[in-house]
This record gives structure tokens, C-alpha cells and sequence, in this order.
């Protein structure tokens, strides 16, 4: 009995004890690793990363997955810093709308929530396969950004915008402020709400949970929208800390996403999983990006070394259920 | 042909098989008897060489063997057909026989002439006549079954060992299946049969083994034992099926249904429900019995807001018309729905037994806009104590359970909906006997307590022995209603086979 409360221990505890041997490695391998200053740094990057993984999560945990978010971040990115900084001009009607920091911060959210809505939208209505209707999303999204952007840079967005990405509250952070509120909604929405059991439900079993009376598909909705909304904050604290809005960026940020969501322990078959342990995933990619780039790895074998980490951690979660 | 010695299984913390030991004769049918957890299946997945870790011995043929695979123990001559098909939908019947030992010609493509011939030989042995081509989706449940014994017998399997072969398949198709079974027993095949169903055994089994908490209780021919006898070896001690005393009517109307229809959902121009119109009093037990495909578990449905409604359809609660569109209008309506397959559509298998209970009723459950522990908590007690669920905690995951106590689970999260009308849909498929007669004991205190209640049932004993009153359905429609008192099983089976049948016959 004690034996399997200490394995059970072991398995909740797994990806922070893989954590703090990382950077127990890192401390020891790069003097630079263990400063105040390389973990705020690391903090601050990971931040777009949790912002965009919490949505995922929930959607993962729905048994669904959002292949857009990359897209949808940079869309809205680029929205909020349009708007901020020519605003909205309709030349046949002689009328120009100008944008406030707060205006344009939340018609930036107000797209990345209309995205993900037609998302759920697509994925309840028609019973387009989550991936299907995400992937198609993930184009969509992205050549919207191209025509908004015309395929330069938007720049030059003024002090108080950059605050968002690169300031500090408190000797913490903005990002990461940010991303932790986030989180810490998304950890309450799980555990203590209606919602939150509900998505669970749905992910462990959805014809159990529509006969229950759940409406699933509002459920569904309602979560895609969020993580549409997640990732439109994203794409304001990347616009924010370059202070640029780039019509590339966020791309591949769905595949890091889904990373920290798999080696969080959340089950891409959906009702497993939990907000923290992805907070956990995120860090450790991020710690793992970082600890290579202090260690002069080269790019390419970063690559090489995540995907087999994400491979790695899989491979344990599932040899650890088996055992249940 | 098979003698098992002693076999001992552990599992952590569990000892599934002790010391059983039984004997099975070429050219006899032999029925593994016991409830639920007796360890028919254990034994089963060690005869068949899914477990090869166990003590004791397994002799075949005169020899001792221990198959290291299911493909092993094929290959040398056991076979074994699951309860729950093993087949592949979209490929063909031969192409599923063949699986995994398909022939080859001389230039290593498939042989399909070869194989379309083998497998035309032995559809033509089981008196099938569909073409070796089909897809095994478009076969009936009973169909298929007849295309898993095909594949036992491509392989020459001298033992083979049917888990609840009956328990998809409509009467007819069980006639066929029998006369299969006789046959190959006639060609000297042993046959390993297991099922719940008595009356079945005693029309076509000659020996008997009765498993009871992992051990063999005894053992015998068939011709010599009543089934109260057997009830009462498979349990330890007797227990009578109550019958439910007639209720006084009541004239106090629940659950009108007026012309209900439902469309196929693919072919348009056909009705899987016909014009159904009937009714439920208020403490009244309604059984329906039909046949596979009659329509029974779509009626439920319907009523329940799972399928579109037809304009001209109406029902009516407690003399109120009510629009249900979804479950949860139903929900609102006093409806609760218990479905057939409980694992894919009553339970949360994954999550604990605790959650799926409150399922149904979250929104009670709230304290300020979050869900309350300690509601939760006292709700799951309450009905883990009154349905006397046996768990070690409400935390337990419902997967871990056994088939009773999760079909209580799920009675448990539509009780907590305090419903006015319970739509059962066989609610004691694959439970032990134990749980079945709580079960039933559960619903007609319910039914006294003045639910309404439906009850949707393959198996004729059941409908007898609780309903009030007996709806039958045949091709979607209702054919035929008896008071208690009248019905009897020659004319409820008689109401229930469908026309087109007796047309195809002709």
C-alpha cells in the first residue's frame, strides 16, 4: 500500500522531477543557466507558449486538438497592431476609425475568440474531424494575416503597447503575470466548475456525456473559443515583445503547444490531463530551448533533441497508465 | 479432447482461478457456467493463450501445452469467438477469414481465387448465402457471428469456445446458430459454450461446469439438473425472481405517446419507427420485447430527444404536451434514460464513481458558481449506500467495477434526477445473477414509489416476470399488447417475428 501511494507519488510528480534534473544538469553544465536574470528571461519566452497550451489543453481534454493556433496568434497580432497604428480607413465612405490601445488590444481578442468559435463551429455543425477543420483554419488564418499585413512587418507600435511583452509589475514580469492569471483560471475552470467536468466528460466519453444531458456541442464551442481567444493574447505579447507584428510569426507554435501538452501527461484521446501538468510541459521545453542555445547546441540538433524528449515523455505516460 | 488440471491464476491481490480443474469431450457441448467475476473469462483467456503465467496444466490431446499466443493456440487447434466480434467491418468476408493467413500464389500476390473458393465451401457449410465479397459491415450481427465460426473452422479447430454467442442475435438467428452448433458437434468438434441464458443451455448442452468465485463448484450432464438447482450452485443460495403483483390501475397518466415515427437515417423512404402510439400510468411497469431490429432501443431514443421528431409526433407528460429536442429537454420533462450498452453510453469509464453519479446533476451541485465537494460527495454516498453499489470508495474509477455494480451507477445518476418516468433499456444485459434480482427489486420499489417505468428487454423471463403490461414490436411498429395476466411467451414470440420473415420463408 505504501509502495503504490510512493509510485503514485512518482507518476503526479514525474515531470517535475525530470524538470529539476534538467536544470540541475543546466546548472551544473552552464554557469549562466542559474541567475535571477536567465530565469525571468526563460520565464518571459515561455509565457506565449502556457497562454496558447492552456487553450490547447482544454481542447486536448475534449478529445480534440487545434492545429490554427499558430495562425490565429499572428492574425491577431497583427490585427491589434494595425489597428493601432493606422487604424481603419474606408476611402469610398471618407471615414476613419481610429484605435485606442485598448480598442485595438481587444478587437485582437475579439478576432482570435471569432476564429475559434468558427472553429467549434465547423467541428459541432458539420462534423468536420477537429483536425481537419483546424488544419483548414491554420491556412485560413494565415492568408488572412498575409492580405491584413501585405506581407510586411507592422512596427513602431509605441511604449505603452510594448509594455504588454517586455515590462515589469511588481519585479515580475508583465508576460508572465499575464500567463499566470491565465492559468490560474483555467486551473479553476477545471477543477471547481460545471464546465470544467464537462469537458472532462465529453473527452472521457461523449455519447455517455450528450445522453446525461451535457450540450456537447456548446461545450465544444465554448472551449475552441477560448483557446481562440488564448491565442490572440499570444499573438499580442509576441507583437508586444518585438514591438512588431510579424505576418510569419507563431509558426509551428501549434507543435510546441501540443508538446507541452503531451508531455504534461494530457491524453491526446481526451478526459485525462491537467492545466498544471501542461504549465509543467511548457516549462520544460522552454528550460530545454534554452539550456541548448546557453550551451551552444545548434538549431538543428535542438530540434532533434525535443522531438525525441516529446517522444520520450509519451512513451513513459503511457507505460505508467498501463500499469493503473 | 482438453482436460484442465488444477489451473491456479493470480492477479495482484486477486486469486481469479484456484485449482480448477475440468474436462471437455470431442463431439459434446459443454456450458461454463457462473456469474460474473467467477472467472469464465480468466479461464477462457488461459485456454485460448492470452495468459500463459498460470500453475496447474493444460492438457490437449494427451499432452501437456502451454500456447504462448491466441495465434498459437489456433494453430494447434483452439479457437475461441469473443462476445464482442473481433471482425473488420470494411473488409470483406473472405478477406477477414483469411486475415493474417491469407494464401499466396507462386508470384507472391494474394490467391483470391483460392481463397473466394475456400471460403464459398465453408459460408455453403454454415448455410450462408451471401457472397464470400461482402463487407462484413453490411452482415447482420448474427451474420458475423456465423463468419467467426467460419474462420474457426479454416483452421481445423477441434475446441472451439463461444462467449455469449447469443446475446446480439435475434431468435431466428439463434435457431441457426444451434443448428451450427449441432452440426459440428455431430463432426466431433468439442464445443465450449457460455452464456447466462438457462433456457438456452438446457435445450442444447450436454455437460455442465459451474464456476463460483474462481474455483469449480461441479460438474455434470445436463439432462440430470433442474434450473433452480443450477440458479442455485451459480450463487451459493437460492434467490427467487419476484414477479411483480398487479397494480391496481392507476388511470393516472404519465406518458402519452401519439403518433410517434422516426426516419432511417439513410434510406429515406424508410421508417425505423411506425406510428407508435401508447401510454404509461403512473406506477405502471410497461415491458416492450421485440427482436433485434425491431425498433425498441430507437423508440427509447426518440422519446428521449436523440432523434429528430416528426411534426406530426407527440408526447405527452402528465397530460402536458412537451417538445423534446435534446436529452436535456427530456431531463427537464421528468425523463431519465438508462441506455443498452452501458459502457459506451452510460458511464464515464475513465472517471471516478463519484463523478458519474453527479453527472446528471452538476448544476444542483453548485455553491456560488463552483461545484460543491461536499454535495457531491454526500450524493454519491447517499446512493452508493442506498443501490448498495460495492466499491472500495466513491473514488474509484467506474472501469474497475463489475457489470452490476456499474449498471447501478448508472440507475444511481438518473435516480438523482428525480424522474417522474424511467425508460429502461435492457437494463440487466451481461449482469450476474445477483445484481439482476437487485435490479429488479430496485425497479419495482421504484414503480411502488409511483415512477412510471418502461422497460425494453430481449429476454422474454424478464419482460414476464416485472412488466404490468406487454407492448411487442416487430419492423418498427407495435404488433401486439398484453395485460400480465394474458401474455404468455408463445404469444408474445409469436407478435414479434416480423411478416417479411414468414414472406421470405414462403
Amino acid at each position: 500500500m505504501n509502495l503504490q501511494t510512493y509510485r503514485a507519488n512518482l507518476i503526479r510528480f514525474q515531470s517535475l522531477i525530470a524538470l529539476f534534473i534538467l536544470c540541475l544538469a543546466l546548472s551544473i553544465l552552464s554557469d549562466k543557466f542559474l541567475t535571477v536574470s536567465n530565469a525571468w528571461n526563460v520565464m518571459r519566452q515561455i509565457s506565449v507558449n502556457i497562454c496558447i497550451s492552456t487553450g490547447m489543453t482544454l481542447i486536448v481534454l475534449t478529445a480534440g486538438i487545434d492545429l490554427s493556433v499558430g495562425s490565429v496568434l499572428a492574425l491577431c497580432g497583427a490585427i491589434t497592431a494595425g489597428l493601432l497604428r493606422n487604424g481603419i480607413e474606408v476611402p469610398s465612405g471618407n471615414l476613419y476609425i481610429g484605435f485606442t490601445l485598448l480598442g485595438a488590444v481587444i478587437a485582437g481578442i475579439l478576432t482570435g475568440s471569432f476564429l475559434g468559435a468558427f472553429n467549434g463551429w465547423a467541428i459541432t455543425k458539420f462534423k468536420v474531424p477537429p483536425f481537419v477543420a483546424t488544419l483548414a483554419m491554420l491556412t485560413i488564418a494565415r492568408g488572412l494575416t498575409m492580405l491584413w499585413t501585405q506581407g510586411f512587418p507592422i512596427s513602431g507600435l509605441g511604449d505603452t503597447f510594448l509594455y504588454f511583452g517586455t515590462g515589469w509589475l511588481l519585479g515580475i514580469p508583465v508576460p508572465v503575470w499575464i500567463s499566470g492569471i491565465i492559468v490560474l483560471i483555467a486551473v479553476l475552470i477545471t477543477n471547481k466548475t460545471r464546465l470544467g467536468r464537462y469537458i472532462y466528460a465529453i473527452g472521457g466519453n461523449e455519447s455517455a456525456s450528450k445522453l446525461s444531458g451535457i450540450n456537447v456541442n456548446r461545450v465544444k464551442i465554448i472551449v475552441y473559443t477560448i483557446a481562440g481567444a488564448l491565442a490572440a493574447i499570444g499573438g499580442i505579447l509576441v507583437t508586444s515583445r518585438l514591438d512588431s507584428a510579424q505576418p510569419n510569426a507563431g509558426t509551428s507554435y501549434e507543435l510546441d503547444s501540443i508538446a507541452a501538452v503531451v508531455i504534461g501527461g494530457t491524453s491526446l484521446s481526451g478526459g485525462r490531463g491537467s492545466i498544471l501538468g501542461t504549465v509543467q510541459g511548457a516549462i520544460i521545453i522552454g528550460v530545454l530551448n534554452n539550456g541548448l542555445v546557453l550551451l551552444n547546441v545548434s538549431p538543428f540538433w535542438q530540434q532533434v533533441v525535443k522531438g525525441f524528449v516529446i517522444l520520450l515523455a509519451v512513451i513513459i505516460d503511457k507505460s505508467n497508465s498501463k500499469n493503473d | 479432447m482438453l482436460v484442465v488440471d488444477k489451473i491456479t491464476k493470480r492477479f495482484p491481490g486477486v486469486l481469479a482461478l484456484e485449482d480448477v480443474s475440468l474436462t471437455i469431450e470431442a463431439g459434446k457441448i459443454t456450458a461454463l457456467i457462473g456469474e460474473n467475476g467467477a472467472g469464465k473469462s480468466t479461464l477462457m483467456k488461459v485456454l485460448s493463450g492470452i495468459y500463459q503465467d498460470y500453475d496447474g496444466q493444460v492438457i490437449f490431446k494427451g499432452q501437456t501445452v502451454r500456447f504462448s499466443s491466441p495465434k498459437d493456440a489456433q494453430e494447434q487447434g483452439i479457437a475461441i469467438i469473443h462476445q464482442e466480434l473481433n471482425l473488420i467491418p470494411y473488409l470483406s468476408i473472405m478477406e477477414n477469414i483469411f486475415l493474417g493467413r491469407e494464401l499466396i500464389t507462386q508470384y507472391g500476390t494474394l490467391d483470391k481465387r483460392k481463397m473466394k473458393m475456400r471460403t464459398q465451401e465453408l459460408l455453403d457449410k454454415l448455410k450462408l448465402s451471401v457472397k464470400p465479397e461482402t463487407l462484413v459491415a453490411s452482415l447482420k450481427v448474427g451474420q458475423q457471428q456465423v463468419v467467426e465460426i467460419a474462420k474457426a473452422l479454416l483452421t481445423e479447430s477441434e475446441v472451439i469456445i463461444m462467449d455469449e454467442p447469443t446475446s446480439a442475435i435475434t431468435e431466428s438467428e439463434v435457431e441457426v446458430l444451434f443448428e451450427i452448433i449441432d452440426d459440428l458437434k455431430k463432426q466431433s468438434k468439442a464445443i465450449v459454450y457460455v452464456s447466462h441464458k438457462l433456457d438456452e443451455l438446457f435445450r442444447i448442452v450436454d455437460h455442465y461446469v459451474v464456476l463460483r468465485d474462481g474455483k469449480s463448484i461441479e460438474s455434470g450432464n445436463m439432462k440430470g439438473i433442474t434450473q433452480d438447482v443450477l440458479i442455485q450452485k451459480m450463487v451459493g443460495r437460492s434467490i427467487q425472481v419476484m414477479r411483480k403483483e398487479a397494480c391496481e390501475k392507476r388511470a393516472d397518466n404519465l406518458l402519452t405517446v401519439k403518433r410517434l415515427f422516426l426516419k432511417h437515417p439513410v434510406r429515406a423512404k424508410e421508417d425505423l419507427l411506425k406510428n407508435i402510439t401508447f401510454s404509461v400510468q403512473k406506477g405502471e411497469i410497461v415491458g416492450i420485447f421485440g427482436l433485434m431490429g425491431a425498433g425498441r432501443t430507437e423508440l427509447l431514443e426518440t422519446i428521449f430527444g436523440l432523434h429528430p421528431f416528426v411534426s406530426k409526433s407527440e408526447i405527452h407528460i402528465e397530460n402536458t404536451r412537451i417538445i423534446i429536442n435534446s436529452p436535456s429537454d427530456a431531463i427537464k420533462a421528468g425523463l431519465a434514460l438508462v441506455p443498452e450498452d452501458r459502457k459506451k453510453d452510460g458511464l464515464v469509464l475513465g472517471m471516478d464513481v463519484k463523478t458519474n453519479i453527479c453527472l446528471t446533476t452538476l448544476p444542483d451541485l453548485e455553491e456560488r458558481g463552483f461545484l460543491s465537494e461536499l454535495k457531491e460527495s454526500l450524493l454519491s454516498k447517499k446512493y452508493i449506500s442506498e443501490l448498495k453499489i460495492k466499491t472500495s470508495s466513491p473514488y474509484q474509477q467506474a472501469k474497475n467495477l463489475s457489470g452490476g455494480n456499474q449498471q447501478k451507477i448508472v440507475l444511481a445518476k438518473w435516480l438523482a434526477t428525480k424522474p417522474k418516468l424511467l425508460l429502461l433499456d435492457e437494463p440487466t444485459r451481461g449482469i450476474d445473477i445477483h445484481a439482476k434480482s437487485e435490479i429488479y427489486k430496485l425497479i419495482l420499489s421504484l414503480a411502488d414509489a409511483g415512477l412510471g417505468i418502461v422497460i425494453v428487454s430481449s429476454e422474454l423471463p424478464e419482460i414476464l416476470a416485472v412488466s404490468d403490461r406487454i407492448l411487442v414490436m416487430a419492423e418498427g411498429a407495435i404488433t401486439a399488447e398484453f395485460s400480465a395476466k394474458e401474455a404468455t411467451e408463445d404469444s408474445i414470440l409469436k407478435a414479434a417475428i416480423p411478416k417479411s420473415v414468414y414472406e421470405n420463408q414462403l
